[in-house]
């Protein structure tokens, strides 16, 4: 049944145009961002003093102009992008985490124990959350460990919740019963059993998670809170720009339009997997 | 009703009382003071002040004399901004921020509501595909990033609005800062209002007025609009919560002289006072929405009412 | 010989077919259909899920999605109503030709009061004051038996019960006294014993008004203790046709039999295992040869495989679509 589920969810999601096309996109950004940087001359830290907030162009080798400093554009904001897709990955990769075990868990055990884990992410879902991982930030400083840390804090609870239901229905299916009587033990049935079942769900809002992420740690860097100088992300970069705005519209723009194709292009994505698998299961 | 009402209102006070003690525990955890940012003051001076400030007591009799001057809406002074009170810091601030952010409210719903109706008249059609794709890019794009880019284009290029700055009662300066915050939950809301009015429309009370003749103005404003709306008011917090967000941004950015950067500010500047009072602030707004959406719940639909 | 002229059916449904285009071809809910409803007629449409009963009527009304093949024609009153325009169909539906769902729990809609419900209805097609509307309404309460009526135009549908839900959804057909009420398993969401004080009510209204009724129910008793003829519909299509008594007692159809034996008679002392009828419905996407039924039935002949019958005059007021027949 899983097999067969992928199998309809891939095949619709490859006939969609804006499915294909976003994901070509973001395949694109995410190879600029990786082999970008060595197609240029310049590094990320060279400061260029004789081409100061410089217009872009070809002859100085500046594809993109440079800052303030002299620093190359081009290869800055594809550092930058390098390092914003990097810790989107990680930082989803945790909460995701986090969020499977905690629903799995929550779903399997049932009873009280559901209870109070789902009234927890209740509790917490209330909060506006960016508020507190604001003020954390800002209370212990910057650190690097910290800001994986309450990114990941905030994006599991969807997860969790989805992942519950899904393994509150598992649970009740025999062959689950049939596991429990001849004695595995519930790690093993969880981890042989529920999970794989689970992972559908869980790579659609993977894909819907991970631009919510960069995005959280865009606003925490350009903020000044989250990966600061001499690193840069792609949020840093665009609070950089913002200042420049009137005398070198191309340090906002480089970062900006690459941020927002890259987010846009995420979401319509995700989008169109979660259709995808919707439709699949329905059927 | 009145019951329930009152006793969502009397569930919200513990809550409050929660992160209140919460956020004064964390930031009095946090290494560093208030005073730190001042050049190296000799030592007498400094126990002086904090004296003055009460920080030589044990943390919690200050917490309790905190709490004390809470109940008489007192949050105490500022430790930064050594001439004001917090009142007063945040009531200057806060009608431009409220302005700002209660007009991206309004628009957001109304133009959200209108749209999501739109598209879902003209499911599947040309019509319907451009409104959602627009909400997507709506949504992955936040206030920080599209606040300079439009500033870039109608503020420079085109020169038609400012792009930052600020005069008592100007709206020239506010367009560009609300249209950000407006956005977002715009985007969202519309997107909310197509899928449950889809869903609402093969509702068999629906088919029931079709059946009874009523022409489709009727059917949509009369008995299709009001359960659609019930997820929107779901969304009514998470819009209020984002707009806030983005006004900390749009702010700075801006250079509004809004309540938005007390709270990074307050919090790098270990401004304990203010920091807890925007805190409060942000809190008792969130925790007001959620009632009120309760309140809205009730007139979507009557069978909350006689919950008991 | 008096000289009385017949009065004009008030339906005359011809060769009506529903299908659903899907990827690969069409699915088709209703396969040619026809029949008639005479005036003050009381017509019976019986047949498993999955007949097209529902969706002959709800195509009669304009009611299907949007993505529904219709074909075929269908005379209301005289007045072709399958391809009238929105506004036009829309001075006919609610008034002169009306239709009660099967679900009254969920056929009201929840956030607006039952006097509101009501009165729009004459606020719109009779161009009434609300205040008249809300007036009429309550006669039109009391005319279902609705007691302490004034009270319950106040209230909300989750505050009544499926009976009086259901009469409320009766009443509001009723308005604008119609010549045709279609009802649709009014029925099956009740208890027993609310059942057939709905079932009586219905008959009082006939015999008050002369209005006709076509009801579609999946029970032949409902059915039988209501209606002047039966219709008996299989797969999409017509397989009998006859005046209740003479289906009730000399079915035709082998399916109508095995129907009628299934029918629980409280009477007479059980012996045996109840009758069933074996098999499945053809989906309405499976291939159209011979006779639909012949898979189930118990008379089938290779004749039935491969050559679809068609409804035939036997008199009497029946007809049949059978190459055997009970005769």
């Amino acid at each position: 049944m899983t097999g067969s589920l992928w199998g309809t969810a891939t095949r619709r999601l490859l006939a969609n145009s804006g499915a294909r096309v976003s994901l070509g996109i973001i395949v694109t950004l995410a190879m600029l961002a990786v082999i970008g940087p060595w197609l240029n001359p310049n590094r990320a830290e060279t400061l260029d003093w004789s081409h100061i907030a410089a217009d872009p162009g070809i002859a100085h080798a500046h594809w993109f102009g440079t800052d303030r400093l002299g620093r190359d554009l081009y290869v800055r904001t594809l550092t930058g992008a390098r390092v914003s897709m990097i810790v989107g990955l990680v930082a989803s990769a945790v909460s995701l985490s986090i969020g499977l075990m905690y629903g799995a868990i929550a779903g399997y055990v049932g009873g009280r124990t559901d209870d109070v884990m789902m009234r927890i992410v209740e509790i917490l879902g209330g909060l506006p959350l960016i508020f507190f991982v604001i003020f954390l930030t800002v209370v212990f400083g910057r650190n690097e460990y910290l800001l994986f840390g309450s990114i990941g804090a905030v994006g599991w609870l969807t997860l969790a919740r989805i992942v519950r239901g899904q393994t509150l229905s598992i649970r009740r299916q025999e062959y689950i019963e049939a596991a429990i009587a001849s004695g595995a033990g519930t790690a093993r049935i969880i981890c042989k059993h529920v999970l794989p079942n689970v992972i559908g769900p869980v790579i659609v809002y993977a894909t819907l998670t991970v631009p919510q992420i960069i995005l959280l740690e865009s606003f925490l860097s350009f903020l000044g809170l989250g990966i600061q100088e001499p690193r840069a992300s792609l949020g840093t970069l665009i609070a950089e720009g913002a200042g420049e705005m009137e005398a070198a519209p191309w340090i906002l723009l480089a970062p900006g339009v690459f941020l927002t194709t890259l987010l846009v292009c995420l979401n319509i994505f995700g989008d169109r997997l979660r259709d995808a698998f919707d439709a699949g299961m329905r059927r | 009703m009145l019951r329930y009402f009152l006793k969502r209102l009397g569930g919200a006070i513990p809550t409050l009382f929660i992160i209140v003690t919460v956020s004064f525990l964390l930031i009095r955890i946090a290494p560093g003071g208030p005073f730190d940012q001042e050049k190296s003051l000799p030592p007498e001076i400094l126990a002086n002040l904090e004296s003055a400030y009460g920080l030589d007591q044990p943390l919690w009799v200050q917490y309790a004399r905190y709490l004390r001057s809470l109940l008489h809406g007192d949050f105490g002074p500022s430790f930064r901004y050594r001439d004001f009170t917090v009142t007063e810091l945040i009531g200057q601030g806060l009608p431009v921020t409220a302005e700002i952010g209660i007009t991206a409210l309004i628009l957001a719903l109304t133009l959200g509501i209108l749209a999501g109706v739109f598209a879902a008249l003209r499911q599947d059609r040309p019509a319907d595909y451009t409104v959602m794709t627009l909400a997507v890019a709506g949504i992955a794009v936040p206030p920080f990033v599209v606040l300079p880019l439009l500033g870039l284009l109608f503020g420079i290029r085109v020169r038609w609005l400012p792009v930052a700055g600020w005069e008592p009662g100007s709206i020239r300066h506010l367009i560009l800062p609300i249209v950000a915050l407006t956005l977002p939950p715009l985007a969202y809301v519309a997107r909310l209002t197509r899928a449950s009015f889809l869903d609402v429309l093969q509702r068999p009370f629906i088919r029931t007025a079709f059946s009874m003749g009523l022409p489709l103005r009727i059917v949509i404003l009369r008995h299709a609009l009001r359960p659609a709306l019930i997820p929107v008011a779901g969304y009514l917090a998470p819009a209020v919560a984002s707009i806030m967000t983005g006004s900390l941004v749009v702010e700075s950015i801006a250079g509004l002289p809004g309540v938005g950067r007390y709270l990074v500010q307050g919090a790098l500047n270990r401004d304990y006072t203010l920091v807890l009072g925007m805190v409060i602030l942000y809190s008792v707004v969130l925790i007001g929405m959620g009632l009120v959406v309760d309140l809205l719940y009730a007139w979507l639909d009557p069978r909350v009412r006689f919950e008991r | 010989m008096t000289d009385d002229v017949a009065p004009l059916p008030t339906l005359r449904i011809h060769a009506l077919e529903v299908g659903y285009p899907i990827a690969g071809g069409t699915v088709a809910a209703v396969r040619g259909v026809s029949l008639t409803v005479g005036a003050h007629e009381c017509l019976g449409v019986v047949g498993e899920s999955g007949s097209g009963k529902t969706q002959l009527f709800m195509a009669v009304m304009g009611l299907l999605p949007g993505g529904a093949h219709v074909t075929g024609s269908a005379l209301f009153q005289d007045e072709e109503i399958l391809w009238l325009p929105p506004d036009q169909l829309n001075r006919i539906r609610g008034s002169k030709l009306a239709m009660v769902f099967q679900d009254p729990m969920t056929s009201l809609t929840p956030h607006l009061k039952i006097g509101v419900q009501l009165a729009e209805i004459l606020v719109h097609h009779r161009g009434v004051s609300w205040r008249d509307a809300e007036s009429a309404a309550l006669r039109a309460l009391d005319r279902v038996h609705i007691p302490d009526p004034q009270r319950r135009l106040k209230q909300y549908p989750h505050q009544l019960s499926g009976g009086m839900r259901q009469r409320v959804m009766i009443a509001m057909s009723l308005l604008c006294e119609p010549a045709l009420v279609i009802a649709d398993e009014p029925t099956s969401a009740l208890d027993v014993s609310v059942q057939a004080r709905i079932l009586e009510l219905l008959r009082d209204l006939r015999a008050e008004t002369g209005i006709s009724i076509v009801l579609i129910s999946h029970d032949l008793a409902v059915v039988a203790s209501l209606a002047d003829r039966v219709v008996v519909m299989y797969a999409g299509r017509v397989v009998e046709s006859a005046p209740t008594e003479d289906l009730m007692r000399k079915p035709l159809h082998p399916y109508s039999s095995l129907l009628i034996q299934c029918v629980p008679d409280l009477r007479r002392p059980r012996a045996g295992r109840m009758p069933f009828v074996p098999g499945q419905t053809p989906g309405a996407g499976e291939p159209d040869r011979g006779c639909a039924f012949a898979p189930r039935c118990p008379r089938s002949t290779e004749r039935c495989a491969s050559e679809r019958p068609a409804l035939v005059n036997v008199g009497s007021g029946a007809e049949v679509a059978c190459h055997h027949p009970l005769l």
